[in-house]
């Protein structure tokens, strides 16, 4: 049993990244995230890890700083929320098409513009889709607890070196600003300059004989589509290995529920109420959002009466579960906007009106 | 001269003068009579005198130089536009023990990522920068760059930069020299063999502080883009002594150490 606390779901991703031996943290204050930097701060990592933390002059710093770490072999990542990782696409890109491995943390908050501080998951098609230039995808992992922003700071690393692909842990306001019983991770020393050449030294710029480079450039188009044809073939790659999802008492359902990080949570919460009805529904809950589930909830969506999709956004991956099921089930949508969060009662009202008694 | 005359010159101990072996063989992309090529000679001769290759890192930006890794013999990164300080920030902060360097042109660096040269620079990191500032934006055809004199006239400025409309030349080396990050400042130019030697004298001091820590070394390279002014390169280094060394005089801005910290603490006192 690991150490257990009560944490605030910001500070869990600064102690994570302490103990899962991170080489350097790079980040710029916005809500609802700034707790992230500023336990690291407090922590003073440096002193016990020599893990570097750098207040940026922007996000669009950060991430470049980012791009800088990632391309010596570093465990490097940065936090941010929506206004933010908006500004850090650029760089994502950059990172995506030089085939670098790093961790990028958005606790995302209501949009457009500046929006609004509350939690929303407005981000989805912006970290599912690519939301950079260009023909990329990264790793996007949901954490729907405190618990889990613990956890997928260690595997968001592991899957991001092991594929040399950015890793997004798309999480939101009100798991980053929630207090929570964790059981935190176990202390993993940083790599040694040895190990880490070992590991990335072909590619790695540690300084080196090797005239190592790191670059997204490629002005010759017969290579640069063999360097997309090879980026297409590890997304596929991820595609096929890394899909993580959660079922919840789907054994018997007839209706489902599909939701991520917060939304999630409530929908437990209304399904227990639908079932004191005698409404069975279960949930299906993507835990990676890219790569999405998709033959998963294909296999027990089609077995359903019908699914809602419940989302804090206008219903962005609506069409992520209408495309797996071939629409050959009814598909409805079930969200909140601008920072509000469904309640319990008003997502179980929703599936009697657009599906059950229809 | 001989064949037999030409054998007793050609012998190694007559050598005077070579490539530096951290130049690579591929051949360069520069238009003649562009200052790039020699800049990257002295880099290339300094890192090799002081034997520093494989504790050395470089970062390319955008623009004509973005393929500087093709030819200088290091690691390399290669940077988003005008990021270069960013990544130059983290890798010397990841790798203290390493040797790290920036070369940027002027629409990189004074433009696009005019915040991350003066945060960098005020912030103190413990790196080189080299700055290529020929007035111009080379790669894309010969636009207006922040450091393009008024009147001069660019692709983008067809009837010459008008302040009204386009705003001021920006020294930027001059606002560089006056953040406490930074130790040694410097303006030099590469188109006479005695500004060649003194602008390399410049680039050994400034990998040198590095390895005393003394902060961060920027070095302005005032440089001709024949191409983008449409004039020949004996021409353009008439007209750069002319016009841009007015504007832009060579020298040294700053020679010291960055800021004392404990000098800044007596506001809070």
């Amino acid at each position: 049993m690991g150490e257990l606390r009560l944490m605030k779901g910001n500070e869990v991703i600064a102690e994570a990244a302490i103990r899962a031996g991170v080489d350097g943290y790079f980040g710029y204050p916005i809500t609802p995230q700034s707790e992230v930097m500023e336990t690291l701060m407090i922590r003073k990592p440096w002193e016990e890890t020599g893990m570097v933390v750098l207040q940026a002059e922007s996000e669009v710093a950060s991430i470049n700083m980012v791009y800088g770490g990632a391309s010596c072999g570093k465990k490097v990542m940065t936090s941010s929320s929506s206004p933010g990782y908006s500004l850090m696409q650029e760089g994502i890109s950059y990172l995506a098409g030089a085939e670098l491995p790093c961790v990028v943390v958005n606790v995302s908050r209501g949009g457009p513009g500046l929006g609004t501080i509350q939690p929303s998951q407005a981000d989805y098609l912006q970290v599912t889709k690519g939301g950079g230039h260009g023909d990329y995808h990264v790793i996007a992992l949901a954490p729907n607890s405190v618990q889990e922003m613990n956890d997928f700071v260690a595997l968001a690393f592991d899957l991001a070196f092991k594929y040399r692909i950015p890793a997004v842990i798309l999480s939101d306001g009100a798991i980053g600003q929630m207090m929570e019983k964790v059981e935190l991770s176990d202390f993993v020393p940083r790599r040694t300059e040895e190990q880490i050449r070992k590991e990335c030294g072909d590619w790695c710029t540690l300084g080196s004989n090797r005239h190592n480079v790191v670059t997204s450039l490629e002005l010759d188009s017969t290579i640069m589509e063999e360097r997309n044809v090879k980026l297409l073939k590890k997304y596929e790659e991820i595609s096929k290995n890394e899909v993580r999802y959660e079922e919840y008492m789907t054994e018997d359902a007839e209706y489902l529920f599909v939701a991520f990080g917060s939304c999630s949570r409530i929908c437990k919460k209304s399904i227990e109420m639908a079932r004191e009805k005698g409404i069975k529904v279960g949930l299906f809950r993507p835990i990676t959002l890219f790569p999405f589930p998709t033959q998963q909830l294909k296999v027990l969506g089609q077995k359903m009466k019908g699914i809602m999709s419940v989302e804090m956004n206008v219903g962005q991956m609506v069409d992520d579960v209408r495309l797996a099921v071939e629409c050959k089930v009814p598909v409805e949508f079930k969200g909140r906007y601008g920072g509000i969060i469904p309640s319990p009662d008003e997502v179980l009202q929703a599936l009697e009106e657009k599906l059950v008694r229809k | 001269m001989t064949d037999q005359e030409l054998k007793e010159i050609m012998k190694p101990e007559n050598i005077v003068y070579k490539k530096s072996g951290l130049l690579r063989d591929n051949i360069m992309h520069y238009c003649p009579g562009c200052s790039h090529g020699v800049t990257h000679k002295l880099i290339a001769e300094v890192i090799e005198e002081l034997g520093i290759k494989e504790q050395t890192i470089g970062i390319s930006p955008v623009g004509c130089s973005v393929f500087a890794y093709n030819y200088i013999d290091v690691d390399w990164q290669e940077a988003a536009h005008g990021r270069a300080p960013a990544l130059a920030t983290a890798v010397k902060r990841l790798l203290p023990d390493k040797y790290v360097f920036t070369y940027q042109g002027d629409g990189d660096l004074a433009s696009i990522g005019a915040a991350e040269i003066l945060h960098a620079c005020n912030r103190g990191e413990n790196i080189v920068c080299i700055f290529v500032n020929n007035a111009i934006y080379g790669m894309t055809g010969g636009q207006m760059a922040p450091t393009t004199l008024v009147g001069m006239k660019t692709a983008t400025t067809p009837y010459g930069r008008n302040v009204d409309r386009n705003g001021y030349p920006m020294k930027i080396t001059e606002l560089i020299a006056q953040l406490p990050g930074t130790c040694y400042v410097t303006r030099q130019s590469v188109e006479t063999p005695a500004a060649v030697r003194k602008t390399k004298q410049a680039i050994k001091k400034a990998f040198l502080n590095q390895k005393e820590k003394k902060g961060t070394s920027f070095i302005e390279v005032v440089s001709t883009c024949n191409s983008g002014w449409k004039i020949d390169p004996i021409k353009a280094n008439k007209w750069m002594q002319d016009h841009l060394f007015k504007f832009y005089p060579l020298g040294d801005l700053k020679d010291s150490v960055k800021d004392d910290p404990e000098s800044y603490k007596q506001y809070i006192e």
